[in-house]
């Protein structure tokens, strides 16, 4: 069992991630270079945060043509796991792997701060620790994080049950208009979602940051210990 | 004019060079110089390169430690922490480029600083920012703030060093002359730090990173003028930043120095080859050969005298050993960046250029360098200082306290800095443990018990009103902030911000205001190792405030148990500490727009006392946490910790004079909280004055005294406090 952190030119959360995955969740990592064309030794993948390609033209449009994409896309089509975070999950929608974009923030500003999310759905793989409806509480950093599909696409995500996460107040109600409860405007005040089959996620926030008390919050903690338990079967 | 053209007294005047500078470099060469020669002596020569105006004094500064690495004079500073590890900071300045375009001129003053820490072999782990605005007032400040603060965030948030803290203060004495500081610290191994040195007769010369533009031509002979009003014209000599080169310059970089094929690198930086060729040819005592057809250019029929003085950014002059080209070439190819072969190290202590075969450039080292000139500049102490500093404390009347209060916490110099630091990634790396807000910015490091702090600071009013004391207040400030997170000082950066240092007046400013750090450094015995000295900071003959910015590194031993602030709640609010207090000179008194009376006494004899009182209460757990009482006195300090705490406060006390109690400022001071009885009997032990003021209060952020009243719900306060910026923000 190993995951493999890719690295893509101008990531800067891969470091974290393996840290994460590795120091703090106790799960064999190996970070990536984008260029490899293969992930015959792997049995989960995670694209990390970060500016790949410098967010030049649009975020995450330049990455889906890294040559480690095609074996991305082969990868989930197989069904093993596959986590995009913040520019990681930029990369996803650009290389169709997840539906819907990621618009810039409705206040054009860069935003760093914490969130609270609401855990909307099940999920086998990422999700196993975490209830149904559960507040966790973890910190966004993104420009472009403003999460938007169309009406159908959205209607079929729910139907599906694809939606992970969306921001919500403290107390877990979800206000879509309100700045407070969604900070970057995203529709339906989605945080994250899942492909059809459940073995792709994609979310904006950063659960590597917060697994540590040192660093003020362990919630991220759940998705990566999910992931291990997942993978360990 | 011409690249070779024989040039003239005219032509030297043109480029900022005096007449008595003109006929030294004549006698320097024993010939007249050409065109490209006179740009290297105008920027090797100017005030940000030679520092000639500074230089005699700089020399008072306490330079010495046991934990000093390297001290000022590299391109960063380096201080010990363990036998493995240390930290490499240094503060800059990048003012004039940001007052004519805010959001390129703030993101390459980021680029630069986090170059000349990761040039010497460490890896940068945090940026912090001191920013000096006019008032917002001013649409136009409006418009500076928004572009310098989107520029900080541009290059800092995608190259991934995260923003962890600084300062921002508005003072209309900056309206025409804006400051931006940026401060990065970075950790290496002890045993693995790079030079800016060329050695070794026959080495390589490469040129690696970004090609050469015509961009930021000149840029530190401008940083060396003062403004007057032609400033479009200057928008060329801003540089370009490019975050996504710089994130791969600096991974390159790091993978190539894991190996052994280094022998010196230094950051292209203000004056660009010029400037680091002849530096690292000057430290290495060695000299170079440079063929400048063959630096890579990004713009057609560049001539020697813009390859030598363009400021164009994230690029590097490296030489490497012998035999190991291709080992770096690899690394560099698989980075997708420029790497050139463009001259070799000799023996001869000159630089020589070439260009299409002539020799274009022959000019010795030393003039330029270790001889360029040195001035004593006269000095006068100002009028105004004693206009201004009238012994009696002024009297301020408050009518309606609660509405005055609530407009007061709104001035921006007050109010939450969270519109600003949200822009900011200030976790990224995940070592931050202190957010921006606190005292000071507090980082761990992975696989070490111990952390580092991190603080900046200065009180320009204070420094205006009395450059000296001034000063050493806000080394005394910056040692406080420290301490209150649980951490001692072990080193120091600054960046002297003044006026025109050929006006007596500013000149003093600066003598009096290097004397007060100096004092006050020597005394708590903290070493400074880097910094820098912006001059020329006016416009139209009007100087800004004298701005001389501390950034103060600290030490925690172990960063897992000293902060509580959780448990804290439950606790009493304390207030300890000693000194006058005055409303003259205050933030609440300017803000009421009076501007007379001297600064409070300082007495660093208490502000030791409260430091030890702090640090021995951290590691006793009788403190849980503490905020220092600065700008806006009590009442914004109480403010300020209720937001850290997410909790209201219910305080109650009767003095004499409340007003001043509550809104005066001076001495050294801090609130405390953690264990009532351990606190109360440390204060005795250490004979450091207390004051019990009340306790937390879930709800209510509420202040009662004889005569006032102040009662808001928490969330209001969280609003209020918030909105004074925000809505120059949105």
């Amino acid at each position: 069992m190993k995951i493999a952190v890719i690295v893509f030119p101008g990531s800067n959360c891969d470091f974290d991630v393996y840290y994460a995955l590795k120091e703090i969740a106790g799960i064999p990592s190996e970070l990536v270079w984008h260029k490899e064309k293969t992930l015959k030794n792997f049995s989960g993948v995670v694209l990390p945060g970060g500016f790949s390609y410098g967010d030049y033209l649009r975020a995450g449009a330049i990455a889906k043509f890294s040559p480690i994409m095609e074996e991305v896309k082969r990868f989930a089509e197989e069904g093993k796991p596959v986590l995009g975070i913040c520019n990681g999950f930029q990369i996803l929608t650009e290389a169709g792997l997840l539906e819907g974009a990621l618009l810039r923030n409705r206040s054009l500003k860069f935003l760093c701060q914490d969130v609270f999310l609401k855990v909307e759905n099940k999920n086998p793989i990422f999700l196993k620790e975490l209830k149904k409806g559960q507040i966790i509480k973890l910190p966004i950093a993104h420009m472009d994080g403003n999460y938007f599909c169309d009406d159908k696409t959205l209607k079929e995500l729910i139907k599906n049950k694809q939606i992970a996460f969306r921001y919500c107040l403290h107390n877990g109600k979800i206000e879509e208009e309100n700045i407070k409860a969604n900070p970057n405007g995203s529709l339906y005040s989605i945080a994250g979602i899942f492909n059809k089959k459940g073995n792709v996620l994609g979310m904006m926030p950063h659960p590597e940051r917060y697994v540590e008390k040192i660093l003020g919050s362990r919630d991220g903690i759940y998705i990566f210990r999910s992931l291990k338990n997942f993978l360990m079967g | 004019m011409k690249y070779n053209e024989i040039v003239s007294l005219k032509d030297a005047l043109a480029l900022g060079l005096s007449k008595a500078e003109w006929k030294k470099i004549l006698k320097f060469l024993k010939r007249i110089p050409n065109y490209t020669e006179l740009g290297i002596f105008s920027a090797l020569w100017s005030e940000h390169c030679s520092y000639k105006s500074s230089k005699i004094y700089l020399k008072k500064f306490p330079t010495k430690g046991k934990r000093v690495l390297q001290g000022p004079g590299e391109n960063a500073g380096i201080i010990k922490l363990d036998d493995e590890l240390c930290v490499v900071f240094k503060m800059e300045s990048h003012n004039h480029p940001s007052y004519i375009e805010p959001f390129q001129g703030a993101a390459t003053g980021v680029g630069g600083i986090l170059r000349d820490i990761f040039t010497m072999g460490a890896r940068p782990i945090c940026l912090m920012d001191s920013l000096f605005f006019g008032s917002l007032k001013d649409q136009n400040m409006v418009y500076l703030l928004n572009g310098v603060v989107e520029g900080i965030a541009f290059y800092g948030n995608c190259i991934g060093v995260p923003t962890v803290g600084g300062q921002t203060s508005f003072y209309d004495a900056f309206k025409d002359n804006i400051l931006v500081n940026v401060f990065c610290l970075g950790i290496a191994k002890k045993d693995e730090i790079f030079y800016g040195k060329a050695k070794g007769k026959g080495n390589a010369v490469f040129y690696v990173g970004s090609k050469t533009g015509r961009d930021g031509i000149h840029g530190a002979t401008m940083a060396s003028e003062s403004f007057e009003d032609d400033l479009k014209e200057k928008k060329p000599n801003v540089q370009i930043g490019d975050p996504f080169t710089e994130k791969l310059l600096l991974e390159a970089l790091l993978e190539i120095m894991k190996g052994d094929s280094i022998e010196g690198i230094q950051d292209m930086g203000a004056a660009g080859l010029t400037s680091s060729s002849f530096e690292m040819a000057e430290r290495g005592k060695s000299g170079l050969v440079l063929y400048l057809d063959k630096i890579p250019l990004r713009e057609k029929d560049m001539d020697p005298y813009e390859i030598m003085l363009s400021e164009s950014q994230e690029r590097m002059l490296m030489v490497v050993k012998k035999g190991k080209e291709e080992e770096v070439l690899k690394v560099f190819k698989k980075w997708d960046l420029d790497a050139v072969e463009i001259g070799y190290v000799t023996d001869t202590k000159k630089v020589e250029g070439y260009f299409k075969g002539e020799k274009v450039i022959d000019l010795e080292i030393e003039p330029l360098v270790s001889k360029a000139p040195k001035y004593k500049r006269p000095y006068k102490k100002p009028s105004y200082i004693d206009e201004l500093n009238k012994e009696e404390d002024i009297k301020i009347e408050i009518k309606n306290f609660e509405k005055e209060i609530i407009e007061f916490l709104q001035n921006p110099n007050i109010s939450s800095k969270k519109p600003i630091y949200r822009q900011y990634d200030h976790q990224v790396q995940t070592n931050t443990v202190l957010k921006p807000s606190f005292d000071s910015a507090l980082l761990r490091i992975k696989g070490k018990d111990y952390g580092i702090a991190l603080t900046s600071d200065v009180n320009p009013l204070w420094c205006y009103l009395n450059p000296r004391e001034g000063s050493a207040y806000a080394v005394a400030e910056a040692v406080r902030n420290l301490s209150c997170v649980g951490a001692k000082a072990i080193g120091v950066t600054d960046c002297l911000n003044f006026g025109n240092p050929e006006n007596p007046e500013v000149m003093w400013q600066f003598k009096e205001s290097i004397e007060g750090i100096s004092e006050a450094l020597k005394f708590f015995n903290i070493p400074v190792v880097s910094g820098n000295v912006s001059f020329y900071n006016e416009t139209s003959k009007k100087s800004i405030w004298p701005t001389p910015t501390i950034g103060m590194v600290g030490f925690i031993k172990n960063i897992k148990k000293v902060l509580n602030y959780e448990r804290g709640k439950k606790s009493s609010i304390y207030l300890a500490g000693e000194g006058e207090l005055r409303l003259s000179s205050s933030l609440f008194s300017f803000h009421k727009g009076i501007l007379i009376g001297r600064i409070p006494k300082l007495n660093l004899k208490n502000e030791k006392k409260l430091c030890k009182f702090l640090l021995n209460g951290f590691k006793s757990k009788a403190i849980f946490g503490a905020h220092d009482l600065s700008e806006g006195g009590l009442l914004v300090s109480l403010v300020e910790l209720s937001l850290l705490l997410n909790s209201g406060v219910d305080i109650k006390f009767s003095k004499e004079n409340e007003i001043l109690f509550l809104l005066g400022e001076g001495g050294s001071k801090a609130l405390v909280f953690g264990e009532d009885n351990k606190i109360e009997s440390l204060s005795k032990i250490l004979e450091v004055p207390l004051i019990k003021l009340g306790n937390f209060n879930e709800n209510l952020f509420s202040i009662k005294t004889n005569n006032f009243k102040f009662e808001i719900p928490f969330d209001d306060l969280k609003d209020l406090i918030e909105k004074g910026l925000e809505k120059f923000m949105e």
